[in-house]
């Protein structure tokens, strides 16, 4: 019995997976910043990727998406094309990727979340507007739907990324870097919302650079640096071995064994 | 000033005058927003031998061909500034700059080498165009407007500049969305499935169709000066996209209105004879109103530059 339930085949394991990478590689010049790199992402779970700096965390990110071109590899989102799932992929670029300088209000940037479903000219409806107001709701900056966005702490800018991601109800978040230079309540709310997502079923991946938060956040962790280096649950994955194959010498032995005593 | 007047002779430059702003003003909103408002600067710049060839190869100074020899010019020059941005991965400016340079002074050396420097293809002519000639000497007041007879005397020019107006604006109606999106976070409009490089290109072409146009009929101090001045003061003048375009479009008419009249009859006011070039007037209006919004603009300070953490 149990044995039937471990050997799922190859194929089955991508059709399940609310996006499955193979042998992704990207390169933005002679040298690969991401190489051959296997992903499987859990349904239901909340998924960190970690790495040093350079490791290709956010172009593994954008690569699946297709936001960059990779030299190879092939991306599935619940088992079919990346094309025709795009409505079931919100995604929270870096805060740092946009200026945000731009002349637009934090609802108008919200209400981008609904595209997909607006089209080039249907008109927006009172319930869009809500579905914005609830999102921005749920990440704390109803008082702000007025406001400029260049007039946002980074924080707040960070929650409204979020808000338009949430107006995407989509089944799978993918976030790059989501705790980047925001303040401490701002985490908070934006663990909470994550939490939320995943308790109604939905599955997020975020790349992540905090390693003393992952075990309160996270239940799995997938290392990279260029290459693979872990995957799998928080327990299993996110040992000191794996983290010191993955940081090399960078990591100070002092970090690792705080991590260690952390994990039990 | 009566109809009689006014109809024949201040009416159509007027019209061209207001719609090769505007439609040189709309995208150039997105182009400013973009960092890319140089591109107007390239055009004007690439389009020459683009003219020069049309003239040799029909050996007539004619609308038609020069503005198809101009369209293929920009096309090939937007092509060939991808191609450098993409393939030497190096910043669009750096390509533009080295495209535009290159493409003038194949122009020039095209001009100079073959007997076309003898014609009439002066460079004043491109700068400057050609405003206050636009008359439109078949029309005896407000009433010529209704004659079909007047009409079909009207300088080809107008249609010409209120087709391609016709055409900006439907493009920026169209792809509003998609164009907002774009422009402030491609990353996320790709994961949208926006084919963000194709809508890039097709802004410029967009931009390239409103250049050469409005070259064509005013000069290219005015593209130059539209592209950039009526949406920078706008964007100082308001916080949301919609509004700035409003605003530029007020901008852009507001510069060629008063730049006209200014043209014709400042010198007159101050006692001089002479009137000077509508063209760099309304140039020089747009630069002086985006010199006001900087300074008196409602949104000109970066409003609270966000405060990290």
């Amino acid at each position: 019995m149990l044995d039937l339930v471990r050997t799922r085949s190859p194929e089955e394991e991508i059709v399940a997976s609310p996006m499955a990478i193979r042998g992704l590689t990207v390169s933005y010049g002679q040298k690969p910043a991401v190489f051959s790199v296997d992903m499987t992402v859990q349904p239901g779970a909340m998924t960190a990727i970690i790495g040093p700096n350079g490791a290709g965390k956010s172009t593994l990110l954008k690569a699946a998406l297709g936001v960059i071109k990779p030299l190879s590899g092939r991306v599935t989102v619940y088992g079919k094309p990346l094309a025709a799932q795009r409505a079931r992929i919100a995604y929270v670029p870096q805060r740092a990727s946009v200026d945000w300088d731009f002349p637009t209000r934090v609802r108008d940037v919200v209400i981008m979340g609904l595209y997909r479903e607006l089209g080039l000219l249907r008109r927006v409806k009172p319930r869009h507007v809500e579905r914005t107001m609830d999102c921005l709701a749920r990440v704390g900056m109803t008082d702000f739907a007025d406001r400029q966005i260049g007039q946002l702490s980074g924080g707040q800018q960070q929650r409204v990324f979020l808000a338009r991601a949430l107006a995407q109800e989509a089944d799978l978040y993918l976030l790059d870097e989501p705790f980047a230079g925001v303040d401490a309540a701002t985490e908070k709310a934006i663990i909470g919302v994550l939490k939320a997502l995943k308790d109604e079923g939905k599955t997020v991946v975020a790349v992540h650079h905090d390693l003393a938060t992952v075990v309160d956040y996270f239940d799995r962790v997938f290392l990279i640096n260029t290459r693979k280096v872990a995957e799998g649950s928080v327990g299993d994955a996110f040992t000191a071995e794996t983290l010191q194959a993955a940081y090399g010498g960078r990591l100070a032995t002092a970090q690792i064994d705080q991590i260690s005593r952390a994990l039990g | 000033m009566s109809g009689a007047d006014f109809v024949p002779l201040s009416l159509t430059p007027l019209l061209i005058g207001i719609f090769a702003a505007i439609a040189c003003a709309l995208p150039g909103n997105f182009l400013v927003l973009r960092r890319q408002a140089l591109i107007g600067d390239a055009i004007s710049h690439v389009v020459l031998p683009g003219i020069v060839v049309a003239f040799l190869l029909t050996g007539m100074i004619a609308a038609w061909p020069m503005m198809l020899g101009a369209a293929g010019a920009a096309l090939v020059a937007v092509a060939l500034i991808e191609a450098i941005r993409r393939l030497g991965r190096i910043e669009p400016g750096a390509a533009m700059g080295v495209i535009f340079t290159t493409m003038f002074a194949g122009g020039v050396l095209l001009l100079e080498q073959t007997d076309t420097s003898s014609v009439h293809l002066d460079v004043e002519h491109a700068l400057y165009g050609n405003l206050e000639s636009l008359i439109w000497l078949d029309a005896t007041g407000w009433s010529s407007l209704l004659d079909p007879q007047a009409l079909a005397y009207l300088p080809p020019e107008l249609p010409r500049m209120a087709v391609t107006l016709l055409v900006v604006s439907l493009f920026t109606w169209l792809l509003w969305r998609p164009l907002k999106l774009s422009t402030f976070d491609e990353g996320f409009a790709r994961t949208m499935g926006v084919r963000t490089g194709l809508l890039g290109l097709a802004l410029v072409v967009m931009a390239a169709l409103a250049a050469v146009a409005a070259f064509d009929a005013v000069g290219s101090i005015i593209v130059i000066a539209m592209f950039i001045c009526p949406p920078a003061a706008a964007r100082l003048m308001s916080n949301r996209l919609e509004a700035q375009i409003c605003w530029s479009i007020v901008f852009a008419t507001l510069s060629a209105v008063l730049g006209y009249v200014i043209a014709g009859y400042g010198p007159l006011w101050l006692g001089l004879e002479d009137a000077v070039s509508a063209a760099g007037m309304i140039a020089t209006v747009s630069g002086l109103i985006l010199g006001v919004t900087a300074v008196a603009g409602p949104c000109r300070t970066r409003s609270g530059a966000p405060s990290e953490g």
